[in-house]
């Protein structure tokens, strides 16, 4: 369970979400990218093929970094969303908001 | 909604499972008592989900994602709205386990809200916005649901389909 962060070619940074993104871990994953963005890097992947489920904490959290990487004039996308979790960012209007690629490796590829 | 006497916040998570005879068949009941802490939201999901779906009953994977998500939103408003996190204060989860649907309750000690100004259709916050879609989120994902006249439970049904 946690957040693994790892940088990959193309000077992305991936985020892999092992276990669930929730109200009791968010403030670890808001850490881990915005320590990231505080070193200078400004490309994130968050990757849930992992994951399990998404609370509307976990949603949030996603909001606020997005926003924040985009002010910095980045970019964070998502993937490896599976059909549960997909239906929740559509359910929220979220996928309007967010780049998902189907897989980390076709999000990468456009970034 | 439970009967249940609100006391001292239990160190550990404690479950009582009881067979209840009833009308229809027997069913199960689970009782849990939850410290204000939201560190302790994932480990009660998994409790609740593995309770619900143990034995011969039906459990798909939609019903299971719904039943997670719907707890995790329960609890963590309970947690923060309801008890303020103050970690003397409990939550009580309450389900009644039958073959084609669960019951489930969230109870916390805190003084509830004004249920009559709920809007019926809750709508969804700006996209930009990072909080305001809990309540959203529990009514597209349960089949039924309503608090408490004091505004400090919920109760929420979700059909085994």
């Amino acid at each position: 369970m946690g957040f693994a962060l790892s940088k990959v070619p193309g000077g992305v940074c991936q985020v892999r979400v092992e276990g669930q993104l929730i109200v009791g871990n968010r403030q670890e994953l808001k850490s881990v990218v915005q320590e990231a963005v505080d070193r200078g890097e400004r490309k994130f992947l968050i990757d849930f093929s992992q994951t399990g489920y998404i609370d509307s904490s976990g949603l949030g959290a996603l909001v606020s970094l997005s926003k924040k990487v985009r002010e910095q004039g980045g970019e964070l996308r998502l993937a490896g969303l599976n059909e549960d979790l997909r239906s929740l960012f559509e359910l929220t209007k979220l996928d309007t908001l967010f780049a998902i690629a189907d897989t980390p490796e076709q999000a990468l590829a456009g970034f | 909604m439970p009967d249940f006497e609100l006391g001292p916040a239990a160190l550990r998570l404690c479950v009582r499972r009881t067979p209840v005879p009833g009308p229809g068949g027997s069913f199960v009941e689970v009782s849990l008592r939850v410290p204000s802490d939201v560190g302790c939201v994932e480990e009660v999901v998994d409790l609740v989900d593995r309770h619900c779906c143990q034995g011969q009953c039906i459990a798909s994977r939609r019903f299971r994602f719904n039943l997670r998500v719907a707890v995790a939103e329960a609890l963590a408003n309970a947690i923060i709205a309801g008890n303020g996190e103050d970690h003397s204060k409990v939550v009580l989860v309450h389900a009644e386990l039958k073959d084609d649907v669960v019951l489930l309750s969230v109870t916390d000690e805190g003084p509830g809200f004004d249920v009559s100004a709920l809007p019926p259709e809750p709508d969804l916050p700006d996209l930009e916005q990072s909080n305001g879609r809990g309540l959203f989120l529990i009514r597209h994902l349960v089949d039924d649901f309503y608090f408490n006249p004091q505004g400090n439970s919920i109760c929420m049904t979700l059909r085994r389909h």
